[in-house]
């Protein structure tokens, strides 16, 4: 006879309200567990959407994401040429905030002024720019949506940007069309990528620099050249290898390289760090918080039944009968309150503006952890429960 | 041969000058089917003596033995006093103690399971003791919803459970009116007649002093005296 659950039967009303309640919390606790997987998996989507065996970058830095890194256009040929090569490409990052047009027939057909008389067109969007070598290395990953970029002024956007294809979006005074889409291609800090040209990205690193410093360039005095790049990526050869390929570039004192797996290891280690940290230890106290409420529960729920328990060990029920009842209703209240919890995430995780990754093995590992915060948690019930006399079934 | 007999039990509780002797030198016996009561005013050491016989309180000196076996003499003798408990002792409560989740065969069965019978067969036993008790229609009424005559037979059903020889019963009657008291305690008297079980009682109620055989009157620990209320 499984008392335990005969007892939850009896009050299932109160037993679902407090997994209800427990349930969100729990959901809470499983979201920062996808957030913080999320922010993860964003800040690796860039290197791994350019799909770059080596990233060239300015000598001295570990860029073109973790610090600034601006090397000369022609590094390019200069890397294609070196025996293990098989494709390079120049690329070139910037965060911008782009307005948006809507349609293309939309905006031809006039937006709004503002004060100064100037057309400004739509609703801001944070959105970085990455401006590529068509035909090379650093273009979009397989689209989902239209077609890949065949001219300057069109652009390919992710889908995280909730715009159309045909969409027009204006960056730096400069107007895109939307012919192409992506999905799940985001920056480190989570904003949508936008591939265009990289004489398009060039252009918008010119118009877009402070105004001394564009008067710098414009006279040829001083200042940076408009033809540099953020970075060289390279695809090598199967049976190339990249740390002789390293060794190599890293003798032009100007330039520096980094594999793949040690820009993925900049962006999990560095550029992320502190949100990784932050997610973690926020998702460490939002368990500790269910642990502890788990076992005010389970205490509450032990210390409601003393009575019953007390006339059990009166007629001779064993301990481990005992044990078992209490141990039992918080394992049970653990599973329905994290199937609940995980149910309501799954419903609403497309919701959240960042990525929620919950994955099978996460939803484990944490079901897991919950097994063993309830089964600990208990230990405050059972130990109320043993310490329950007989002698008080007895009298009134 | 009696079924419960206690020779100079002593139970105190405290130390030093706090020190409160709840028992002094109890002698009591009683045989099988025979129904005792305990009376005595409030702190007269009822209850202490109840807890001892059922193997809840330890006694500080004197011998116990429960139905033939020396239970304490100086010390348990036993280790496992719940299985003792289980094997020798069935209870009755003031307040029925049924647990409120089960139903009143599964409140019987339980008992019959504690002893190692599968569930089935417990059962089917839990059934047939509720039928004989007349209680047998309201077999899958949960505690709640049975009257206060209707869950204590529930509970001297499981009381009954495993065919104890000693019953203890604290205020068995008290939640009930003269009629459904007397009717327990005519139950009562039929289960120690049929079974031949010694019935120990502790009670205040009055109303009943006539349905025993023999009445325990406790003063500060000790026996007053005792009388023939059925004589």
């Amino acid at each position: 006879m499984n008392l335990a659950l005969r007892d939850i039967r009896h009050k299932l009303g109160r037993f679902l309200l407090t997994c209800a309640g427990l349930g969100l919390l729990l959901g809470v606790a499983l979201a920062m567990v996808g957030i913080y997987r999320g922010v993860v998996e964003e800040a690796l989507s860039l290197t791994r959407a350019l799909d770059a065996n080596l990233w060239v970058v300015e000598g001295g830095t570990r860029g073109p994401f973790a610090e600034a890194s601006r090397i000369p256009g022609d590094t390019r040929e200069a890397v294609a040429r070196i025996a293990g090569v098989t494709a390079a490409g120049s690329v070139t990052f910037q965060t911008v905030e782009a307005r948006v047009a809507g349609s293309a027939a939309a905006s031809t057909a006039g937006a709004f002024r503002n004060e100064a008389g100037r057309e400004r067109v739509g609703a801001p969007l944070r959105v970085q720019i990455v401006g590529y070598e068509l035909d090379r290395p650093g273009g979009p990953p397989a689209l989902v949506e239209g077609r890949g970029i065949a001219a300057r002024r069109e652009m390919v956007l992710d889908r995280g940007a909730r715009q159309p294809l045909g969409a027009m979006v204006e960056i730096g005074g400069l107007r895109f069309r939307v012919v192409g889409l992506t999905a799940r291609a985001v920056s480190s800090g989570g904003d949508p990528l936008g591939w265009i040209t990289l004489a398009d990205a060039q252009e918008l690193q010119f118009r877009l620099n402070a105004p001394a410093a564009r008067r710098a360039t414009a006279s040829g005095s001083q200042g940076q050249p408009q033809d540099s790049v953020n970075a060289v990526i390279a695809r090598l050869a199967p049976h190339a290898d990249p740390a002789q390929i390293t060794e190599q570039l890293r003798r032009w004192k100007h330039l520096a390289a980094l594999s793949e797996a040690e820009q993925e290891e900049v962006l999990t280690r560095s550029v992320v760090e502190r949100a990784r940290k932050q997610l973690g230890l926020f998702t460490g106290i939002l368990l500790l918080v269910s642990g502890v409420i788990v076992a005010l529960i389970v205490y509450m729920l032990t210390m409601d039944k003393l009575r019953e328990i007390a006339t059990l060990k009166l007629i001779g029920a064993p301990d481990r009968a005992i044990v078992s009842l209490v141990m039992q209703q918080a394992l049970l209240l653990g599973a329905v309150s994290f199937a609940s919890g995980a149910a309501l995430l799954l419903l609403v995780k497309d919701v959240f503006p960042r990525r929620v990754v919950l994955g099978p093995e996460v939803l484990l590992a944490v079901a897991g952890v919950v097994f063993v915060i309830c089964l600990l948690a208990s230990l405050l019930g059972v130990r109320a429960a043993l310490r329950i006399e007989p002698a008080q079934a007895l009298g009134g | 041969m009696n079924l419960v007999e206690l020779a100079g039990i002593a139970k105190g509780f405290g130390r030093g000058e706090a020190r409160v002797q709840a028992l002094s030198d109890i002698h009591l016996t009683v045989a099988p089917g025979e129904v005792v009561g305990l009376r005595g005013p409030s702190g007269s050491g009822k209850s202490t003596l109840l807890n001892v016989v059922a193997c809840i309180l330890e006694p500080d000196a004197g011998v116990m033995r429960l139905a033939g076996e020396t239970v304490w003499e100086g010390a348990w003798k036993r280790r496992d006093l719940r299985a003792l408990r289980r094997e020798k002792i069935g209870f009755i409560f003031q307040a029925h103690n049924l647990l409120p989740f089960l139903n009143a065969t599964d409140n019987v069965a339980l008992a019959i399971t504690l002893s190692g019978v599968g569930l089935s067969e417990a059962r089917q036993r839990a059934a047939a003791l509720l039928d004989h008790l007349q209680v047998g229609r309201r077999a899958s009424a949960m505690p709640a919803l049975l009257s206060g005559g209707e869950a204590q037979r529930v509970a001297i059903a499981r009381a009954l459970a495993n065919q104890p020889r000693i019953i203890l019963a604290d205020e068995p009657t008290a939640a009930l009116d003269s009629e459904r008291a007397r009717v327990v305690m005519e139950l009562l008297r039929r289960v120690a007649r049929e079974q031949q079980a010694a019935i120990l009682v502790v009670t205040h109620d009055e109303k009943i002093f006539d349905r025993f055989d023999r009445m325990v009157n406790l003063r500060d620990g000790r026996i007053e005296s005792e009388t023939h209320p059925g004589a």
